[in-house]
């Protein structure tokens, strides 16, 4: 079930040198060690403080090894492999060695084996055995054997019990090289040397962000996994993809029949490479929690209780209800909304569904409301609605640029890869309002930080774009060979204007102009230079925008087309790319292809055997305003809660209330469910097959650990509830649906199920011209043919501050939450951060009377709520700042109807308001909390009904 | 389907091309962006208001792409 461990991590060199172990010849990269190079050769050499996913340390002293015509015994994990070098694995001599450290070892270690957590899979104990420890010649009076020694328990997911700490120091390089948070240290000296967590605290007081690598590091029980504690070890595992954000990690589910003991993060998945966070590690439990509704449910009003039914009554409502609607009110008045949480094959189904079943395009995605920008502002420029790099690329940029995205926070195990790549030497430019973790965090120093004002990303972005083209610093030959001629020199005609200097825009921006000179050089000169945004530039007015900027800037320095660079949207959920890849927007079937394309509609409509509608869909804000005006009246909402997420709560929830069926497929009776009549359980990733595919356009396989609770994965209810409305759909397995989708869609051409299977993962596009896959785009030309620039002409949002509402919110997540929370909050991550806080600069508080901890009534244009305050100089004057992770704080609430100009993404990021000092909820609030019991009590005796 | 927020809707994309150097083929792009962006009851929604009122609220730009609509 482990994993080889290699002892010391892989080198890449041009050359290859040969040497012999054990009399075995073998050739490895320049620069490996003989302890890897053995490995290779099928020789396991005792180690204790080495692992593969560490770099070497030297102190444990048993992998010692005899080398021909070198004196003494070397340490194998530190000894680079020489050409010719003879290596000596085993001799009597390092047999008398190796026991002896390892007596030393056991002499001060507890001998409690039998109980022990890492009984049968203890690195130790396996040592003691593969070095034939017999005996231990200093006693059992250790200063460690069974004694009270305090067991550090603070931390939900793992225990450190310090007794068992062989000082390796293995979880403390984790937690500097793997995750980059240093928040452990070796305290003491001699026997009283032990691992402590920041200054000798609790590990949940310290700065540990319970990312797993220490505890997936130690060789002992010293730290463990508190599943592991309770239920022993697993017998099986089986590898697949997380299930949060948009790094999509790959995971081996270690399981006991089909129960998780734990999730280990997969060395092998390209996306994480061994490492993972606080979410995907070890926020899994909600997949079992007592919330999970698994029978199918039916109302007829909102009002009425409801009523558990089997899957055949409850598919078969739904579809007569579709039909009834449709016949009365005509076929565009119904659609669907998908999930990015959900597998590729399940958003195609959906898509399948309204195009072929339902007769129309009214099809949209959640991630209409994060990164449809990307989407529109990459495709109309590269030409592929995708990020250009793998995540790995990041090891080989110079200058890292992160603009409206908490990569810490947001996308911590790719931001663990970017602070490696940070504290190696490559520089940091941050544009971001408030001062992410990023910019100042150990060993890391932002060299620019553009502290600009939410709203203006535009206006700085072409600002950087003036400096680049009125300094000189284009790269004129990448433009002559790889970008449209008369648009390059309409848009540096543009930008080249004096009203797009950084000294022009510094009102607007807040942004020293000095600052954005800087900056920009620093981009355009610094060598290779990265650029990683997330949804502080989507989630705009201008976010579309902001990201043709962003290509622009990329394009004009040369920084496309190879590693080390590259323009990189940081997508939000664990499937963004995957459901608009797969055909979710009402404009688009799969492969970005416009329903209008008469050719492409042809595939389709030859393939499905229906006709399909040429003219695009209703996206979800259109849905809601249609559902108001009487023209939409039914909805078929799978995984996804737009009442919490989507902005502008009052306005959402009227719609709803207004539609006469809404279908709600989901794990919980979410927000959205408040407003269904029928309710669809839904399947978590650890009960279905499929696949997701990350940020980076990495496709990874999903495998089903354990049978759907429901008795049904999300895509065979899809399926079932086509075949209810008459129109058949056949599937066995998820793989078929993917054979489908490559028969269909020239990206995904090349593949398949097995393929995956084959090598780990694989980057669209994959066809005929890269079987295995694409992992850097447009490399010798654009995806279009040839890069086209587009003036970025800066529109101040409409969001604007008044003496009525002075301040701006903005908004965003924390690490251990995950968007709405339907997830974490029904995990132990409530310990970590459990309740949104309102972010405040102490002038504004001052000015306001408002103290650390008070309630605060926030008020917009769009409503008002009450959240609680946390004084901060992390945002700047003027601006304050919340999270959306908890209904009750109705974040939303104060969003406003504002929108990107191209594709409707909601402009959450901005939203204009005032602070007062309040001694209670919101009127919403109260409203909501008793709407909320009304409809909890509405599931009693749903079983009986 | 509510008529300001389409007007709205309509100038923010008219917004965004009239910043192109060619009028014409900016029209042109607003009225694509449109077609292929808007679902046919918002630009009907969109046409009944142009012909009730002369496309009051709009940009003159947007109004020439609604021509092309």
């Amino acid at each position: 079930m482990n994993d080889i461990d290699y002892g010391t991590p892989a080198v890449v060199a041009d050359r290859e040198v040969t040497l012999n172990i054990d009399g075995v010849a073998v050739s490895v990269p320049a620069g490996t060690t003989v302890m890897r190079a053995a490995v290779q050769a099928g020789v396991m050499i005792p180690k204790l403080c080495a692992t593969d996913t560490l770099e070497p340390f030297g102190s444990c002293r048993l992998c010692l090894v005899e080398i021909e015509g070198r004196r003494g015994y070397p340490s194998s994990c530190t000894t680079p492999a020489e050409a010719g070098m003879k290596v000596r694995t085993q001799s009597p001599k390092l047999a008398d060695l190796r026991r002896n450290v390892m007596e030393l070892y056991i002499s001060d270690h507890p001998l409690d084996c039998l109980t022990c957590a890492a009984n049968g899979n203890c690195e130790l104990q396996t040592m003691a055995g593969t070095v034939g420890l017999r005996e231990v010649r200093y006693g059992m009076a250790g200063a460690n054997h069974f004694t009270d020694v305090k067991k550090d328990e603070s931390n939900p997911y793992f225990t450190y019990d310090p007794g068992k700490c062989i000082v390796c120091n293995r979880c403390v390089r984790a937690c500097e090289e793997t995750q980059g948070t240093f928040a452990l240290t070796i305290s003491g000296r001699g026997f009283e040397s032990r691992v402590s967590a920041g200054q000798s605290e609790d590990f949940m007081d310290s700065e540990c962000v319970s990312c797993g690598a220490c505890v997936n590091a130690c060789p002992t029980a010293t730290l463990m996994e508190k599943t592991v504690i309770a239920k022993g070890q697993a017998e099986h595992s089986v590898t697949t993809t997380c299930a949060y954000c948009g790094v999509g990690c790959g995971f081996k589910a270690e399981m006991q029949g089909s129960e998780v003991v734990r999730m280990v993060p997969w060395k092998d998945g390209r996306a994480n490479e061994g490492h993972a966070c606080v979410k995907g590690r070890f926020a899994w439990g909600y997949a079992t929690h007592a919330d999970r509704i698994t029978k199918p449910m039916i109302r007829a009003k909102i009002s009425d209780p409801w009523r558990e039914v089997s899957w055949e009554e409850a598919i078969a409502h739904a579809a007569s209800e579709f039909r009834r609607i449709q016949d009365k009110h005509g076929r565009n008045s119904i659609g669907a909304l998908v999930s990015s949480r959900c597998t590729n094959e399940e958003d195609y189904l959906v898509q399948k569904l309204v195009r072929a079943a339902f007769g129309n395009n009214n099809v949209d995605t959640c991630a209409r409301v994060c990164h449809s920008p990307t989407g529109y502002g990459l495709k109309q420029t590269l030409g592929e609605s995708a990020g250009t790099q793998t995540f790995k690329s990041v090891e080989k940029a110079d200058v890292i640029m992160v603009v409206g995205a908490n990569p810490t926070d947001g996308h911590p195990v790719f931001a663990s890869r970017m602070k490696r790549r940070l504290r190696a030497g490559a520089k940091l430019i941050v544009l971001d309002p408030r001062e992410i973790d990023l910019v100042k965090s150990p060993h890391i120093r932002a060299d620019y930080h553009l502290k600009l004002r939410p709203g203006t990303n535009v206006a700085v972005l072409t600002a950087l774009a003036h400096v680049i083209v009125t300094e000189g610093l284009v790269d004129e030959r990448f433009i002559a060979e790889r970008c449209e001629a008369q648009a390059f020199a309409d848009w540096r005609e543009f930008v080249a204007r004096p009203a797009n200097s950084p000294e022009a825009l510094e009102a607007d921006s807040g942004v020293p102009a000095a600052e954005v000179r800087a900056a920009a050089r620093l981009y355009a000169t610094g060598g290779n230079a990265a650029i990683y945004y997330g949804l502080g530039v989507t989630e705009h007015s201008q976010g579309s925008t902001a990201v043709i900027a962003i290509a622009n800037l990329a394009m004009a320095t040369g920084n496309v087309g190879r590693e080390g660079v590259g323009v990189n949207p940081l997508r939000g959920q664990n499937n963004v790319q995957g459901s608009c890849d797969m055909g979710s927007f009402p404009h688009e079937l799969p492969g970005y292809r416009h329903v209008s394309d008469t050719i492409t509609r042809e595939l389709f409509e030859h393939a499905w055997n229906v006709s399909i509608q040429p003219e695009p869909g209703l996206r979800i804000p259109n849905m809601f305003e249609a559902a108001l005006d009487g023209s939409f009246r039914a909805l078929y909402c799978q995984g996804e809660d737009p009442v919490q997420s989507d902005p502008n709560t009052q306005h959402v929830q009227s719609a709803l209330a207004a539609m006469e069926c809404v279908v709600v497929q989901d794990l919980f009776l979410n927000e959205t469910a408040k407003f269904a009549h029928v309710f669809l359980p839904g399947a978590s990733f650890l009960e279905k097959d499929g696949t997701f595919t990350n940020a980076e356009r990495r496709i990874s396989r999903v495998r089903k650990v354990m049978a759907p609770l429901s008795g049904k994965a999300d895509w065979e209810v899809t399926m079932a509830l086509s075949n209810a409305l008459g129109y058949p759909m056949h599937y066995e397995h998820p793989s078929q649906i993917m054979d489908e989708i490559a028969r269909l869609t020239p990206t995904f051409a090349g593949v398949s199920f097995d393929k995956i299977d084959r090598l780990g993962s694989l980057q669209w596009p994959c066809n005929e011209h890269s079987p295995e896959g694409t992992p850097t785009m447009h490399v010798d030309s654009f995806v279009r043919g040839k890069g086209r620039f587009l003036i970025t002409q800066y529109v101040p949002t409409d969001e604007k501050v008044t003496r009525k509402f002075p301040l701006l919110l903005t908004t965003g997540r924390v690490l251990s939450q995950y968007n709405v929370g339907a997830q974490t909050r029904r995990t132990e991550n409530v310990r970590f951060y459990d309740e949104d806080r309102l972010e405040i600069h102490p002038h504004d508080a001052e000015e306001r009377g408002i103290r650390e901890g008070d309630w605060v009534g926030i008020q917009s244009r769009a409503g008002d709520t009450v959240l609680r305050a946390k004084i901060t100089s992390r945002v700047q004057p003027g601006v304050v700042y919340t999270t959306f992770h908890f209904p009750e704080s109705g974040a939303n609430v104060i969003t406003t109807d504002n929108s990107d100009w191209a594709t409707n993404c909601p402009e959450y990021k901005v939203t204009a308001v005032e602070l007062v000092r309040v001694d209670q909820p919101s009127e919403w609030q109260l409203r909501n909390a008793r709407e909320d019991k009304k409809q909890k009590r509405l599931l009693i005796g749903a079983a009986a009904a | 389907m509510n008529p300001d927020n389409l007007i709205k809707m309509a100038n923010q994309i008219g917004a965004f091309f009239e910043a192109m150097p060619n009028r014409e083929q900016a029209v042109r792009d607003i009225a694509a962006h449109i077609q292929r962006n808007w679902d046919p009851r918002m630009r009907v929604a969109m046409q009944q208001h142009i012909s009730s009122t002369g496309g009051a609220g709009l940009t003159p730009m947007v109004k020439d792409a609604f021509r092309l609509v």
